[in-house]
């Protein structure tokens, strides 16, 4: 349907088992960033991993030599607390030099406490007050469409970040404008700031308001490799690489099919756990904005090198 | 017949002609400046692929409707949803779209203000927000509608630039120097329609503030709507003897910093006019460079710690203290600080 932009860059990706893997590394990189600034969010940085690493390392169309390649797709971290998860998943692609994850939060560093666009390599969209990445991303999208690209936009928000009404106003425009290069991912952790989300201020049902709101909804354990990849191929703007068609397509190694729906846009509701990786900080609030001291770093360090997960 | 024609730049001639009479523009074209925004995005449309409106359903008010028109791909009804704009705005200029937002100021600078300062000009994108029914000049429609406050928000935020044209011509140009620089611009209208005061030489650079009329004894700095009841005063005070020398400040931030202190040394005394609040403001950043610099006696006429109210645009600047006779006052008062000096 659409013609790749260049040949060159596209990549089939690595196996669910090599992205599981992956997933691990930028797990452990999180805990030691997160450390090392004595600042930050574990919690929804863990949660988003496996969705953010499945996109990175094999549904996206990137080149970490070139950033701003025009027809590269675009990821936006509409909750962009989180960005630990981010700033690993781009020093892993290779977007810049690991020995930068020590920095985080620090003085003159580029990677901001909140994802800086303009100081940080692939970092697509500048975020860090909610509601508004969802909407950029919207931008892209329609941008997309009137330059004849086809790249694909991905923004994920949070459970708590829906609470913002701005993401409700995207939610509205996108099916107005046929924005089927746009997939928003909610990470539905179910905890925000303060406590779990449903004693602050409840958002589900979800899958029924996306639904209302006349998006394709997908819903997915978003620590699945299996069920990610196939749910984020599905969507995809453009036929994925390793595929012959979009139509009942099924990776090998997954295990859900999903079809593409022209002229509508998805939303891909994640059923995911805050913390995840780490036992104790596992669906544990005050786990969403603290850091972990020297031995709660090496208990979580271990349990990744133990395999325990 | 007014006072020597010479004194005046770029002002029309029949405009200069009628400044100290009872009906100062009544000769003069008078026109909404956020409908030369309007024609001046006809003009960008045409010249320029990269260009985008995006509206949040006032389009018919500010006229963008036509450039829907003309141009329907390129244009974006983000119905009633200001922060969705902004922020959609900023995705786009990510890709290399020009786009405008147009909206009211009120909703610009307050209801989107979070995603103008984060989304939008904390990554310092090439988003120009247009924003029609700036100070009180929708005086009918009352408070909730009157953007009394755009001028210092937007200037308080780091990598903006504000520009609050005074004319329909100014304007035009301001549209069009704001398409030509690379980075936020806030483009400040007028809902009620304003004299067309200059003629098409007026030179517009964007920080660069304009003298429109020489004098010696004191000077009015203006912004936007004000600048043509500053020619007035200004005109009144000469019949009086007094030669006060007239700045269009069209570009807030930055600030034309040489052109207000060449002012402060040459006249002695300065009053500021804006229809904005007094805070932070053309007001607040004049007297932070004379003070900085130059400390000579100073005046600012602005809406004061008070929200107006609904009425005519004229019956409003004058009762909230910013029509001419306000600025006339203001001059004597300086200047009267400057001889006790």
């Amino acid at each position: 349907m659409h013609q790749v932009s260049s040949a060159a860059r596209t990549e089939i990706g690595p196996s669910i088992e090599e992205l599981k893997g992956t997933a691990q590394v930028i797990r452990r990189d999180i805990i030691t960033m997160i450390h090392a600034a004595q600042a930050g969010h574990p919690g929804g940085s863990l949660s988003a991993t496996d969705i953010v690493t499945a996109l990175y390392f094999r549904i996206m169309r990137l080149d970490p030599a070139d950033p701003h390649w025009p027809d590269r797709d675009r990821f936006i971290l509409s909750k962009g607390h989180a960005c630990p998860v981010w700033y690993a998943a781009l020093a892993e692609r290779g977007f810049f030099d690991k020995t930068h994850l020590a920095t985080l939060r620090k003085l003159d560093s580029i990677l901001q406490g909140h994802a800086d666009m303009k100081k940080t390599p692939g970092i697509d969209m500048t975020v860090g007050s909610l509601g508004q990445g969802i909407c950029a991303g919207l931008g892209m999208a329609l941008a997309g469409k009137l330059h004849g690209k086809d790249y694909h936009v991905f923004v994920m928000i949070g459970d708590g970040e829906s609470q913002e009404g701005s993401v409700w106003e995207a939610a509205l425009a996108a099916p107005r404008w046929k924005l089927d290069n746009l997939t928003v991912i909610v990470d539905n952790n179910g905890i925000q700031n303060d406590t779990f989300t449903d004693d602050i201020m409840p958002v589900e049902p979800l899958a029924e308001k996306w639904r209302a709101f006349r998006w394709n909804v997908i819903e997915i354990d978003g620590h699945k490799m299996e069920e990610i990849v196939p749910a984020l191929e599905s969507c995809l703007y453009r036929d994925p690489p390793d595929s012959a068609g979009a139509e009942g397509h099924q990776p090998e190694d997954c295990d859900t099919t999903v079809t593409r729906r022209p002229g509508i846009p998805t939303v891909i509701i994640a059923k995911t756990v805050k913390g995840r990786g780490v036992s104790f900080m596992e669906n544990v609030p005050a786990w969403h904005g603290a850091a972990p001291n020297d031995a709660q770093a090496q208990a979580a360090l271990a349990e990744f090198a133990e395999g325990l997960r | 017949m007014s006072d020597h024609p010479s004194r005046y730049h770029h002002v029309l001639p029949e405009i200069v002609e009628q400044l100290a009479s009872d009906k100062p523009f009544g000769a003069a074209k008078m026109q909404a400046t956020r409908y030369s925004y309007a024609d001046a995005m006809l003009e960008l449309g045409e010249r320029n692929p990269d260009v985008v409106v995006l509206d949040a359903d006032v389009s018919k008010s500010m006229r963008t409707n036509d450039f829907a028109k003309r141009f329907p791909e390129r244009s974006f009804n983000f119905g009633i949803a200001e922060q969705n704009m902004m922020a959609a705005a900023a995705g786009m200029a990510t890709t290399g779209l020009i786009p405008f937002a147009s909206t009211y100021a009120v909703f610009a600078s307050l209801r989107a203000l979070d995603q103008v300062r984060n989304s939008i000009h904390y990554p310092r994108l090439n988003v120009k927000i247009a924003a029609s029914h700036s100070g009180i000049t929708p005086g009918p429609d009352g408070v909730t509608h009157q953007g009394q406050e755009d001028l210092s928000l937007l200037r308080a935020i780091a990598n903006s630039t504000v520009v609050a044209p005074a004319d329909p011509v100014s304007a035009k140009l301001a549209v069009h120097a704001a398409a030509a620089y690379d980075g936020p611009v806030y483009l400040s209208f007028t809902r009620d329609p304003v004299p067309t005061i200059y003629s098409p030489d007026f030179p517009l650079r964007l920080g660069r503030a304009v003298v429109v009329r020489d004098g010696w004894d004191a000077t009015i700095i203006a912004l936007r709507d004000l600048v043509a009841h500053a020619l007035v005063a200004a005109a009144r005070l000469a019949e009086a003897g007094l030669e006060v020398r007239v700045i269009d400040c069209h570009t807030l931030k930055p600030l034309d910093v040489e052109c207000v202190l060449r002012a402060a040394h040459e006249t002695g005394a300065i009053v500021t006019a804006e229809n904005n609040v007094i805070f932070g403001g053309l007001g607040s950043a004049v007297a932070e460079v004379l003070v900085e610099n130059h400390p000579i006696p100073m005046q600012r006429i602005g809406v004061r710690d008070i929200f107006t109210e609904s009425g005519p645009y004229l019956a409003l600047l004058d009762k909230y203290g910013m029509s001419a006779r306000h600025m006339a006052e203001a001059v004597r008062q300086v200047m009267a600080r400057k001889r006790r000096a």
